[in-house]
């Protein structure tokens, strides 16, 4: 094999393609499709609550394609961090959506699925005998938090992909795992260089990011050879330069020419990137290095409190002035017409777009909007106490008589009826760290199967 | 008198994004050589600037680094709060690159 081909569809599986690029696409031959489906972006809610990002519908409408095209190529498929967030619920949302269509279409795969979940009493036993190492600027775990933490789960990387790949696996539904992963096992199974491998699943993962102009929403090929790979959009509106492959290379990480994942140490310090055709791009000169000890990143997030949140927009010029003053007493005023309540079990947040909005205390700006949109925000222990808040906010600062007013009907432009908005539970990270493991596949146990004829596979290659 | 131009001008990509859900990092990447260097070279993209930027102290700086083969800075810093926790303002972490814009560069 002097070339493997890896067809990246899209940068997360269900924001869709043009179905013309994916057959471009496939008429290249690729060896291999593989798509990533989660990530840490959309912040902790997706793990915490087990629910995805992207909708059934069109996570549906991707996997029809991706799944037929894979099966007349008789090529394998590799899904990586299914669901969005690679927990247990993630993957078997997936699953479904895959034995649908696996049913309607008449198609046979072997199907493995690796799991990513990390048992509570797993990471407790790190944490007492000191072996949770928390990623940098996180807090130490407590264990009030492990306790009430949900959906733990590790990034895999490449070892229990090519691991099913060994065992005959055609499609591969995996739970959280790193996000080059997905993209480099096949190609390391193969005995490609893993530094390139890794470095080219770096730039796949995110589809058409890399070129210009740059989408996730449209597909990406990746030719992988002996010293070098090559990246090529597959819609002839975007092309991929040296600048949008370089720069999407340090994309997202911390630092722009080290990158750390679970087993190895990518040094891309001495990368070369040079202009192959007029729209695409060659890359050689990625290094790795294998670090004595394998680690795993795990995550994990907990839900915190409940929030229900008002939208609304203020126009008045004297309200604009008085808008810090009047933030401060409607707080005074809602403290102290439930004084029976205790203060510290409830919490009402502003964001004042037009001013800050954005950037909230790291705003340089002193600039301010003719008008303001205003989110007010309560949170607290129940939903029912953050909708009293809330209603209770909302209703001070609607009436308020600030100094100097003339508008006195009524200080807030509500964007709906009605106009306070139960938003349900709030949740944040409370594992973002690394551990020690001897063997890289010991937390990612497989499973096989027939999803045509439903049953449950043996651990054998037939 | 110096010559300025903002850094926003001579910049082909000024962008920001989390980089895990605690950290958030900068880019700032040139298409032209000569740009690059000019930036690099003028030494005014430093952590007292940064911290003075964004209201923060060095100890909050993961880094600044210069990376030749993408002619690119990248700088990474702490983010006020973990993505989407209780006031998170930005969850993707997309819009922070903002105080960069104004930077000016004698050229």
């Amino acid at each position: 094999m002097i070339e493997i081909k890896i067809l990246s569809p899209c940068g997360i599986l269900g924001y869709g393609f043009p179905k013309e690029s994916f057959q471009r696409g496939l008429e290249k031959k690729p060896d291999v499709i593989a798509v990533d489906a989660g990530s840490t972006d959309a912040g902790p809610h997706k793990l915490g609550a087990g629910v995805g990002i992207v909708s059934k519908r069109a996570v549906k409408k991707d996997l029809e394609l991706i799944l037929a095209g894979g099966f007349d190529l008789k090529i394998p498929i590799i899904i990586g961090s299914a669901g969005g967030a690679g927990a247990k619920k993630h993957v078997e949302w997936t699953m479904e959506i895959i034995e649908e269509i696996i049913q309607e279409k008449k198609l046979f795969f072997k199907t493995a699925v690796i799991h990513a979940d990390i048992e509570k009493e797993y990471v407790r036993n790190r944490l007492e005998t000191n072996n949770l190492f928390p990623m940098k600027f996180v807090p130490q775990l407590t264990e009030n938090d492990l306790e009430k933490t949900n959906n733990i789960v590790g990034q895999m990387g490449v070892e229990p992909i090519i691991e099913a790949l060994e065992n005959g696996a055609q499609l591969i539904v995996a739970g959280r795992a790193y996000d080059p992963s997905a993209f480099a096992a096949y190609p390391i199974l193969k005995g490609f260089d893993p530094a390139l491998a890794y470095h080219l699943g770096k730039i796949l993962e995110c589809g058409a990011l890399c070129a210009e102009p740059g989408t996730t929403k449209d597909c990406i090929i990746g030719h992988l050879r002996k010293d070098h790979f090559i990246v090529e959009a597959l819609n002839p509106i975007r092309k991929c330069y040296t600048t949008s492959v370089a720069g999407h290379t340090l994309y997202e990480k911390d630092h722009p020419y080290i990158l750390h994942g679970p087993g190895i140490k990518l040094d891309l310090s001495e990368c070369k990137f040079e202009q192959y055709s007029d729209s695409t791009v060659k890359v050689s000169g990625s290094e790795i290095e294998f670090p004595k000890q394998y680690t795993i990143k795990l995550e994990g997030a907990v839900k915190v409190a409940y929030r229900t949140l008002v939208i609304a927009g203020i126009r008045d010029p004297i309200m604009i002035e008085n808008i810090e003053d009047i933030k401060e007493e409607v707080i005074n005023q809602v403290q102290n017409y439930f004084d029976e309540i205790p203060t510290d079990e409830y919490q009402i947040i502003y964001h004042v777009y037009g001013k800050n909005g954005v950037m909230g205390i790291r705003e340089p700006s002193k600039q301010i909007s003719h008008e303001l949109g205003i989110v007010i925000e309560a949170i607290a222990s129940t939903q029912e106490l953050a909708n009293t808040i809330c209603s209770a906010a909302r209703s001070t600062m609607l009436h308020y008589g600030y100094e100097g007013r003339k508008s006195t009907a009524g200080n807030l432009a509500f964007l709906y009826s009605p106009s306070d908005i139960e938003f349900g539970p709030v949740y944040k990270f409370t594992l973002y760290h690394l551990i020690n493991v001897d063997d890289p596949k010991e937390l990612f146990p497989i499973e096989y199967f027939d999803l045509f004829n439903k049953e449950e596979l043996k651990n054998d290659s037939n | 008198m110096i010559q300025t131009k903002s850094l926003y001008s001579l910049a082909k990509v000024l962008r920001s994004k989390n980089s895990g859900p605690f950290e958030l990092t900068i880019d700032i990447i040139f298409d032209k050589e000569e740009n690059y260097r000019v930036v690099k070279n003028s030494g005014i993209i430093t952590n007292e600037l940064i911290c003075k930027l964004y209201n923060i102290s060095v100890e909050e700086i993961s880094g600044i680094i210069f990376y030749e083969p993408a002619m690119a800075i990248k700088i990474t810093m702490k983010r006020p709060i973990d993505s989407g926790s209780i006031g998170d303002t930005d969850v993707y972490g997309a819009q922070q690159h903002a105080p960069l814009i104004e930077i000016q560069i004698p050229v």
